[in-house]
């Protein structure tokens, strides 16, 4: 008897210690063509979708996604709540290093640009999946040109798109009457309000966008900048860009000595009162944070004359993911012409859309025709002076010339 | 703290005088009321038994009573009042039942802590140290750790500590407790000579009646 | 003595005893294994990388191009000035603080219940408290929103730099803020082992005041006991990477924000560079720490010279006068620092210069309700699994010690003090790629395992007096009685310990609480906790949000204090009404 209860009891530990360490079960296997056979697949399953959490509404939107497809397709989303996306890609490169290749605890990655171009050159990402997802045909593949192309790089279907960013200016209606439209401009108004604008972190791409931004309107001939830099032309291309952040420096927010870390970071000093100006990637910022207190009522929206950076983000799927299945449903429901319209909603998320609406029936558009207005949103015409973004070396080097010539 | 003090009154007297000295814990008296004058050089034996009080007689001459006692009464010490002063103000020695020598300095620097700051220059304080290991008997003990001394050594060096402060007052708390019969006899020996030579009066607690009958004064016994 | 029982209880007695003692034996032997090994393997995974060994990603030379390029990275010898200035002057001035609090702080009355008036700010983690800091001491901040526009005339927040100030003197006022009361601490328990009283009543009567007395006589004695802690401040002040990810420089910042960016690069070959810098922090640690046991020798000379001349000045109680006024200044700080984000977490719009918010509302904690509960939840099942665990293990090494009649020596107590003396980053990584290499990384059981490693220490060191203190005559008696070893310690020895095993526990559970690079590494991002969420929205979400994360940081282990405190005292209150 006692040494039935004493086997019983350590079977019972060991199944308890096992259970607590071993990683989760689940069979890797090629998914199915035929969508109703994924969605018969990823019913029951848990999707690890690592995604910047920096930004409590973009939270807030990830868990509102999770919530509709537990309800319609029985897949739990787990939001894997990241500083930044370079720890995903550290993450499956690391498991790629480990002979990890299947059962990897990403499933699913918010991702764009260098990381992608990361990711991709490894052949870490599985695919091509996104002409499988039924709702891509809603995809704007014509005018948006920044859907197929991820900083140059083609996409191939090797991720999905799910929401657009275009730089803009927000600043404070009460304080700045004449807000600048141009990049010299921006350092004009910069002298005249010392310690009244910044700029996030260089290592951050909002930060290193503004750097972007600004060598887009100071260079004669834009287009070079899509092709890679040598060491040659990258001096040569990017020395007007420095001879015109030295002149702004000094007049920045702390002469330029502390810059904040990211966006919200720098939204917060704007509600502070301690900036009037800053550059933002998501032209609904304004309206998003005026409508949640978090900036004052007077905020206001410009995008500059001659066109501002505009990107697309996507989500991909690691070739070790664990979930593909769960995770295609994920990446299908965030172009449903629903989600995509609940995200524009600038009391969500304000983000814009992907698809385009021209694709849709008059049913499918009318979540868009119902979008509440807002005096802080830029008009649709000022977003449609979007420029390509560069090649994705030019925002490496920029970003280490940056650090090496303003780290002291 | 109040740091004056009352200037000697018409009834100005040498040595430690004590003017109805009350002390008592919450409710329960233990010394109603006490009138002593000791004169200089005179030693005093106050005897009772364990909790009747002697230790926090001593403490509140010596200002250092546990908060938790409550006393009244005035100290004087050659006509100067010193009942609001600060223990460090007080210029009164006293002596423990352990010797409580420093453990993190030698016999030499624990001697010195009690000289005062008056004396200045490191040549003339080692002088004075060396004066006084000489007069306890342990010339050349000045750089030895306190811990390698014996017991008997131990309390001359405490007494010679207490001494070199040039106190005007001399408490004894049961100082000779921890030593055997022979040690007692010639330590007691030592405080006395001592003392008197420099003409302080003595407060001696005690409850072994040969240390009464050594220091040959006046002996008084508290009630419990 | 013919009773028939009484020879087969005797016998029973004495195999369970045999039995108890073979498996108590190995309690010491474990809980040491527990985290010196993973420390240990930790430094060497950590330290092969920094020469460019690590087959995973590719590394199979041997070579010193990791450390080339750590020297040449921009910033980096400002970044090692910040971290060797910052930390050395945290650690001297928490000293200086505790030493004059403690020496001004004597025998007052007020003083005995010293434990439990720190209690609250020793239980805050130091994320939660650095967030309240920069709130504080911004330019927009709570000190400037006060006196403006009224004093300063401030309309809007001037330019000036405080928070991420390249001098970070934020970093140093919280670290000190949060150190001094952590020696205050360790000081009052080491005072217990020397005859404070008596030797001070000597050096007054000798005619020195309490504070210079307490600085000659008690300081020397009591020091060797409080060199361990003092230690463990100095390589956390050093190491640190929440508080200086939150309030100091980050251009560049100080080298452990340094090697925590590189780890977490998306380029996989800033890991060599990463290894390199926790290598240089190791060594930068060891190398202050030496420096400190040398600067010891040279204050004890000079001490001994300031002893001979035996001034009885005061100009020494002045200096710890004030260090007694800072102190509590900085308690005051980081008092406020907590009821600064408390309010934010109700605030609805607070604008500068106002000096409270225009209007309250309980919409912040209702929104963030459904997203706070996974990490609440984790947070304290990871806590109190870690506490549990760490109390079984310290329980059966107390045990094993009160049975077999051996105290653990000095060198125990160094082993002990282990996982605080190295910095963190410089094995967590290295512990990373080892649970990575199994699979292990990001389970639950690895966190707490990782937590486990920092909560052991504290939980010996808070239970270890009281239990040893306990009189060895109740055990005597028990045994008499007839109990065994078992019963005396289930039915005697913990309600008796009752009081002091809670507070040991409240102890553990606060550092558990407060962990963020263990939750970080070992978990790999996937395991969220309130403070690796509150330092990942502290670089810039909405201060609301912030609020409630740092208000609730700050509540978990205080309620545990309460607790621990309320217990005993609801059982002797309950125990007595069951007998009236």
């Amino acid at each position: 008897m006692r040494a039935w209860r004493r086997a019983s009891i350590v079977a019972w530990v060991t199944w308890m210690l096992a259970s607590v360490f071993a990683p989760g079960v689940s069979v890797a296997v090629e998914p199915a063509q035929n969508w109703s056979d994924i969605t018969r697949k990823a019913r029951g399953q848990t999707v690890n979708f690592n995604a910047w959490a920096g930004d409590e509404k973009t939270n807030a939107f990830i868990a509102w996604v999770g919530e509709q497809i537990a309800k319609r397709f029985g897949v739990m989303v787990n939001h894997v709540k990241l500083r930044d996306t370079s720890e995903a890609v550290t993450r499956v490169v690391a498991e790629k290093a480990a002979g990890r290749d299947r059962d990897g605890t990403v499933d699913l990655v918010w991702i764009n640009g260098p990381n992608f171009l990361a990711l991709r050159e490894e052949g870490l990402l599985f695919g091509p999946f996104a002409a499988m997802l039924p709702n891509y045909r809603y995809v704007d593949t014509t005018n948006v040109r920044s859907n197929l192309v991820d900083f140059t790089v083609p996409v191939d279907g090797y991720e999905s798109p799910w929401r657009r960013a275009q730089i803009v200016f927000v600043y404070d209606g009460e304080r700045v009457t004449e807000p600048p439209r141009s990049v010299p401009a921006l350092l004009a108004w910069a002298k005249a309000h010392p310690g009244r604008t910044t700029h996030p972190n260089a290592r951050n791409f909002l930060g290193s966008t503004f750097l972007k931004q600004a060598l887009y309107e100071l260079v004669p001939d834009p287009e070079v900048l899509q092709r890679p830099p040598t060491d040659a032309s990258f001096a040569s291309v990017t020395a007007p860009l420095w001879a015109w952040y030295d002149a702004l420096r000094p007049t920045l927010w702390r002469r330029g000595e502390q810059f904040p870390d990211n966006g919200p970071a720098q939204r917060q000093l704007m509600n502070d009162g301690e900036i009037d100006l800053m550059v933002s990637f998501n032209p609904a910022e304004a309206a998003v944070a005026l409508s949640a207190g978090q900036l004052p009522d007077s905020v206001r929206t410009v995008v500059f004359d001659k066109g501002t950076i505009g990107n697309t983000s996507f989500v991909a799927i690691p070739y070790n993911a664990a979930n593909k299945e769960g995770a295609m449903i994920v990446a299908d429901f965030l172009l449903e012409p629903a989600t995509q319209a609940h995200a524009q909603d600038f009391r969500q998320m304000g983000n814009i859309t992907v698809l385009d609406l021209a694709k849709l029936t008059a049913a499918e558009r009318a979540p868009f025709d119902a979008l509440p207005r807002n005096p802080a949103l830029p008009t649709s015409a000022e977003l449609r002076r979007t420029l390509l973004e560069p090649h994705p070396t030019w925002m490496t080097r920029i970003t280490a010339e940056w650090e090496r010539r303003y780290t002291k | 703290m109040r740091r004056t003090s009352v200037p000697p009154g018409p009834e100005a007297r040498a040595g430690l005088t004590l003017r109805g000295v009350r002390i008592a814990i919450r409710a329960h008296v233990l010394i109603p009321a006490l009138d002593l004058d000791i004169g200089p050089g005179e030693c005093v034996t106050i005897m009772g038994r364990s909790g009747a009080g002697k230790s926090t007689l001593l403490a509140y001459i010596a200002g250092t009573m546990e908060p938790a006692f409550s006393a009244a009464g005035q100290v004087a010490i050659d006509g100067v009042d010193v009942t609001g002063l600060a223990p460090e103000q007080r210029r009164i020695g006293i002596l423990f039942q352990d010797d409580l020598l420093f453990p993190h300095l030698s016999v030499g620097e624990n001697l010195a802590f009690g000289l005062p700051a008056s004396l200045r220059g490191i040549p003339a304080r080692r002088e004075a140290v060396e004066r006084a290991l000489a007069e306890a008997e342990l010339a050349g003990f000045a750089r030895r750790d306190p811990a390698t001394l014996s017991g008997g050594q131990r309390a001359r060096v405490a007494l010679m500590r207490t001494l070199l402060a040039a106190p005007r007052a001399l408490l004894l708390d049961e100082p000779f407790n921890k030593l055997d019969a022979q040690l007692r006899h010639d330590f007691r020996r030592f405080v006395f000579d001592h003392a008197t030579e420099r003409g302080l009066p003595i407060l001696l607690v005690t409850h072994d009646v040969a240390d009464a009958t050594a220091a040959g004064g006046r002996t008084m016994t508290l009630e419990a | 003595m013919d009773d028939p029982h009484h020879g087969r209880v005797g016998a029973a007695v004495h195999e369970v005893t045999r039995a108890r003692g073979g498996v108590l034996r190995l309690a010491p032997a474990l809980t040491v294994a527990v985290f010196l090994l993973p420390i240990g393997a930790g430094l060497i995974g950590t330290a092969l990388p920094a020469f460019g060994y690590l087959p995973a990603i590719g590394g199979r030379a041997f070579g010193i191009a990791p450390w080339r390029e750590l020297f040449a990275s921009p910033g980096i010898a400002t970044a090692v000035r910040t971290t060797v200035v910052t930390g050395i002057a945290a650690t001297l001035v928490s000293v200086a603080l505790a030493l004059g609090f403690c020496a001004v702080a004597h025998g007052r009355r007020w003083t005995r219940r010293i434990g439990g008036m720190l209690a609250p700010i020793l239980a805050t983690p130091h994320a939660a408290v650095a967030i309240g800091f920069a709130f504080v001491v911004a330019p927009s901040g709570w000190i400037a929103r006060a006196l403006s526009p009224w004093l300063t005339g401030w309309a809007l927040p001037p330019d000036i730099a405080t928070v991420g100030h390249a001098s970070g003197w934020p970093l140093v006022l919280c670290l000190v803020a949060k150190e001094t009361p952590y020696l205050i601490l360790m000081i009052a328990g080491a005072l217990h082992q020397v005859p404070a009283a008596r030797h001070l009543g000597i050096a007054r009567m000798l005619g020195y005041g309490v504070t210079e007395a307490w600085l000659k006589v008690i300081l020397p004695q009591i020091y060797p006991q409080i060199r361990l802690p003092i230690l463990a401040v100095l390589a956390f002040s050093l190491s640190v990477v929440d508080v200086a990810l939150i309030l100091g420089p980050s251009n560049p910042p100080t080298l452990a924000v340094l090697a925590v960016r590189w780890f977490g690069d998306a380029d996989i070959a800033n890991y060599f560079p990463g290894a390199a810098a926790a290598c240089l922090l190791f060594a930068i640690v060891v190398g202050a720490m030496m420096a400190w046991v040398a600067l010891e020798h040279a204050g004890e000379a000079v001490g001994r010279r300031w002893i001979a001349r035996g001034t009885r000045s005061g100009a020494a109680s002045i200096g710890a006068r004030a260090a007694f006024a800072m102190t509590i200044a900085l308690c005051a700080g980081s008092a406020l620092a907590i009821v600064g984000m408390s309010i934010w977490s109700f605030a609805a719009q607070w604008r500068f210069p106002d000096a409270l918010p225009g209007s309250l509302t309980l919409g912040n904690w209702s929104r963030l309700w459904a997203s706070l509960a996974v990490p609440v939840a984790t947070t304290l099942a990871l806590a109190l699994a870690a506490t549990l665990i760490a109390l079984l293990l310290v329980v059966c090494c107390l045990e094993n010690e009160s049975r077999t009649h051996r105290r653990a020596g000095d060198r125990a107590l160094w082993i002990l003090y282990v996982p605080l003396l190295v910095p963190q980053i410089a094995f967590l990584f290295g512990a990373q790629v080892l649970l990575v290499s199994t699979g292990l990384d990001g389970t639950f059981g690895a966190v707490v395992w990782a937590h486990l490693i920092f909560v052991l220490p504290y939980l010996f060191l808070s239970l270890a007096d009281p239990w040893r203190a306990l009189d060895p005559r109740y055990a005597r008696s028990a045994t008499s009685l007839g109990a065994t070893p078992l019963e005396l310690l289930l039915r005697i020895k913990l309600p008796l310990l009752m009081g002091p095993v809670l507070i040991a526990c409240a102890v553990a559970f606060a550092v558990s609480v407060g962990q963020y690079l263990p939750t970080l590494f070992a978990g790999s991002g996937r395991v969220a906790t309130l403070t690796t969420d509150a330092v990942t929205l502290s670089a810039g979400a909405d201060r609301r949000v912030i609020g409630v994360y740092a208000l609730l940081q700050a509540a978990l282990p205080c309620c545990a204090y309460l607790l621990a405190v309320a217990l005993p005292a609801w059982r002797m209150a309950h125990r007595r009404a069951r007998w009236t």
